[in-house]
């Protein structure tokens, strides 16, 4: 699999490149600055490009801005966006566009090596990663909306994993206990919510998110 | 455009008609009261009604000062001295307050004031109202109102014009359109001109001026120090009990697994796990001190996007608006930021309101925020409450807080700080 690599900090970006090749992505390129990343995404044509949200020469937000208009000029473009801090306002500027293939996640994330390739994985493949820190957030919030409220324990738990962009093999996993169990919960939180139940891993993020976002 | 015209002179005109009333009655009332008060004073009884009949003054050019910054943004400077926080009480105490109210030059320049205002401060005044009446009534005249007039008393002098017919009726209507065309155009500007003679008679003179100014600043910069030297004593500490103490944690793991790794490989594995945990939450508590100090999305984004991602962390439900042409200077941001931050978490925690709006808008060369909740309101800036650290937060910046919190809510919360766009 093919990647971009954007991070100004060396030893971020060396450390990035290594385990990617570790688990034999082929990095295309590996850049320190927002206009370089510009010029590598629109000429390299990477299955996925990880980013890092603030670059030089603005230090501002100039990843995340170089990468939306990035998705602009080819959407569905698959992004992987890295932070020192997540913010609900960035995500929802992410999935804004709808085409999914969006990820969003905390720096720290890379500590756990497989879940981070795990995520950089499910990008690529036009899923979405959303950082458990972002959902928790929007979950704790809305969590006095009454449709919310009448979700079980269990069903907060499943609904959680299912933002943040897993599979219900992957929930089925982390929570231990059968992929049917799973679907059930998960057609259960559909029925709660109101919403159509869908297939497509990608979509349903978004009907979640969307959801919560509605406030 | 000529309804809204025609609607602020009439509006000018009933303005004009109040100023004129406060002016005849209110600074007539006034004057005599001082002048009768202060010449009492010899014989003692003046020293006990002076100071109370002077705040009676005060409150009156204070309504003044109000209007003209309302009704025609005409801004009168509050020039009085403080009293001293020590003040002593009972006779000893009414003795040092009269003398030391005749002792501020704002005083006297309050008396001249309300003489120039009951004689050409009325005046002015009073000739919106007049124009539009006088205008309305030449018009009058033409629809038939002459005749009975002119058979009651003669020939009617409209201003300058003799009515005894139709035709000088008409002439007189004529006239009547003049003034009522002069009312449109030139109401507003009256009523200006009412309270710009009152600003140049109550403005403080230079000196006073710039005394008044070190006072405030000299003020503001402790406030400034305390605060900063507080923040730097938090940010140490963090820094010390925090991440600091769980990176030497992390390294004495470190070694502890580099002495077990090959005699007890399981347990140095788990010492493993236990050091990067630690390294993850030594991140997070960086995250949470960064955010305290200077929040990301403020450096990235500038304070319209920072409020709003504040807004969407708090419980409760929160509508941002937010229109500004550019970015704000960065320390002054900053503080807004946190001075917004501060104004929502206290609306949260106190207000017990479920909705709350935030407005940040830039406008006369001040950023303004308006910071409101649906709560029960008795919000007070007093001692101790966050309100009065918000207003030391923008007082650094010469930025003001105004606080309008009755019984019941709704609290409004606002905020206006000077400062330039970029």
């Amino acid at each position: 699999m093919r990647v971009v690599l954007a991070e100004d900090l060396f030893l971020l970006r060396d450390g990035l490149v290594r385990m990617l090749e570790a688990f034999d992505f082929e990095i295309l390129a590996a850049v320190e600055s927002g206009p370089e990343l510009t010029e590598a995404l629109a000429e390299l044509e990477p299955d996925v490009a990880v980013v890092d949200v603030r670059l030089p020469p603005s230090h501002t937000d100039e990843g995340l801005q170089c990468a939306l208009a990035a998705r602009r000029a080819r959407p569905g473009l698959p992004v992987l966006v890295l932070s020192q801090h997540v913010e609900q306002l960035y995500a929802r500027e992410l999935l804004a566009d709808g085409n999914g293939g969006v990820g969003y996640l905390l720096k720290d994330r890379v500590l756990d090596a497989e879940q981070f390739i795990d995520a950089v994985r499910r990008v690529a493949a036009g899923g979405t990663a959303m950082d458990p820190q972002v959902i928790s957030q929007l979950l704790s919030r809305r969590a006095q909306d009454k449709p919310i409220a009448g979700l079980t324990p269990r069903e907060l738990e499943v609904m959680e994993l299912m933002a943040q962009g897993r599979s219900n093999a992957a929930i089925a996993g982390q929570l231990v206990v059968t992929e049917r169990a799973v679907a059930k919960h998960t057609s259960n939180i559909f029925a709660k919510l109101g919403l159509p139940v869908s297939d497509d891993d990608n979509r349903r993020v978004l009907a979640v998110l969307a959801y919560l976002d509605r406030g | 455009m000529k309804t809204t015209k025609a609607r602020d002179a009439v509006v000018a005109g009933a303005q004009g008609l109040a100023l004129a009333l406060m002016a005849l009655v209110g600074s007539i009332t006034a004057f005599v009261l001082a002048v009768v008060s202060i010449a009492l004073i010899p014989i003692g009884v003046g020293v006990l009604t002076t100071p109370a009949v002077l705040h009676l003054v005060r409150a009156h050019a204070n309504q003044r000062r109000l209007l003209a910054a309302q009704w025609s943004a005409v801004r009168i400077p509050v020039p009085y001295r403080p009293f001293p926080s020590d003040m002593r009480t009972g006779i000893t105490g009414q003795v040092e307050r009269c003398t030391l109210m005749l002792k501020d030059p704002a005083t006297w320049r309050d008396m001249q004031w309300l003489l120039v205002d009951m004689t050409a401060g009325a005046i002015v005044a009073i000739l919106p109202p007049a124009l539009i009446l006088e205008g309305i009534f030449g018009l009058l005249l033409l629809a038939g109102l002459w005749q009975p007039i002119v058979e009651a008393d003669g020939t009617y002098w409209y201003s300058f014009i003799p009515v005894d017919g139709w035709g000088t009726a008409g002439l007189a209507a004529l006239l009547g359109v003049v003034w009522i065309k002069v009312a449109l155009y030139g109401n507003q500007f009256l009523i200006r001109t009412h309270f710009r003679l009152a600003g140049s008679v109550l403005a403080p003179n230079r000196e006073v001026e710039l005394e008044q100014r070190i006072g405030r600043l000299t003020e503001t910069r402790h406030d400034a120090l305390d605060t900063s030297a507080a923040e730097l004593r938090r940010i140490e500490r963090d820094l010390h009990d925090g991440a600091q103490a769980r990176l030497v944690a992390m390294g004495m793991n470190l070694g502890t697994i580099e002495a077990l790794i090959e005699k007890d490989p399981a347990q140095a594995k788990e010492l493993i796990s236990k050091a990067r945990e630690s390294s993850a939450e030594a991140l997070t508590e960086l995250r949470d001190l960064v955010r305290g100090i200077h929040p990301p999305v403020l450096a990235e984004r500038g304070l319209g996007d920072a409020v709003k991602a504040l807004a969407l962390r708090l419980p409760v439900r929160t509508e941002v608006e937010v229109e500004l042409p550019g970015r704000v200077e960065a320390p002054v941001e900053s503080a807004a930021y946190f001075a917004v931050s501060e104004a929502l978490t206290n609306a949260v925690k106190h207000s017990g309101a479920d909705r709350l709006w935030v407005d940040v808008t830039y406008a006369d060369g001040s950023l303004r925020i308006a910071v409101t909740d649906n709560g029960k309101g008795g919000a007070m800036i007093g001692t101790g409450s966050g309100l009065s650290g918000i207003e030391r937060r923008l007082g650094t910046f010469d930025g003001v807080l105004a606080v309008s919190s009755p019984a019941g809510g709704p609290t409004m919360v606002t905020m206006e700080i000077p400062c330039a766009l970029s």
